[in-house]
């Protein structure tokens, strides 16, 4: 068993949460989605449309769009360290990762506050 | 013991195709794979949502959209990339929490995952097909 010691620098402990965090706000919003869903009246546009306009779902479902940016970010990332070695090809790629991310959050901001 | 540890040969390279996974492993790399095919399909599954609450016009290009038998097989691969990734994600938090982490019941809970999310797939599609 090899005991850390952590000083200074952070030894990746944050983003190790979030990624925890964000899913368990993920999944709590599924069961919650599920039962909205399931309570539709019927399949027609407005039913559809009701589940997300109500202030309470709006605010939920963006927290869900804000979790699920931040979680695929640490996820990628993850992802990118394991299997691309060269730096510049590695940096490439998080940052156009991180930026695609940024743009999604203001994409999905939008959508729900047209609602 | 240490130095018959270090003069022992290692692979230069892994044969991936001679590796048999244990289930576990397979859970592992299957909430890998889910993962990396939800975000890269982020914009689609985003313009989808924004086409089906928009208006009653871009509900209607959606859904026709999303008739498409192409499209559908796409929508069923992306649930149950959702699904599993859900699943297993909860078996990962569990275990974080010491929760099942014997060999026995890491290997059961990894087939259960499979289980519950293929059959949560097959009850969606066949509800909303």
């Amino acid at each position: 068993m090899v005991k850390p010691i952590i000083v200074g620098a952070h030894y990746g402990f944050r983003d190790w949460l979030a990624q925890r965090v964000t899913a368990v706000v993920m999944a709590l919003y599924t069961l919650i989605f599920a039962a909205y869903a399931l309570s539709m009246p019927d399949g027609s546009f407005e039913s559809w449309r009701g589940v997300f306009s109500g202030g309470f779902m709006k605010f939920a479902t963006f927290l869900f769009f804000m979790s699920l940016f931040f979680h695929a970010w640490i996820g990628v990332r993850d992802i990118f360290m394991d299997y691309i070695k060269p730096v510049g090809l590695r940096l490439t790629l998080h940052s156009v990762v991180a930026l695609l991310l940024i743009g999604y959050a203001g994409w999905a901001a939008q959508i729900l506050w047209r609602l | 013991m240490t130095e018959v540890t270090l003069k022992k040969q290692r692979p230069k390279h892994l044969a991936l195709n001679e590796i048999r996974l244990p289930l576990p492993g397979k859970v592992s790399i299957l909430h890998r794979v889910s993962g990396s095919g939800l975000f890269l399909m982020l914009p689609v599954l985003l313009a989808l949502f924004g086409a089906s609450v928009g208006s009653p016009e871009s509900y209607a290009v959606f859904r026709e959209f999303v008739g498409n038998i192409f499209v559908k097989l796409i929508l069923v691969g992306l649930l149950w990339a959702y699904l599993h990734h859900f699943c297993a994600g909860i078996r990962f938090l569990l275990l974080d929490v010491h929760v099942g982490v014997d060999k026995e019941s890491a290997v059961k809970s990894a087939r259960l995952v499979l289980i519950v999310s293929l059959t949560l797939t097959a009850l969606l599609v066949a509800k909303l097909w």
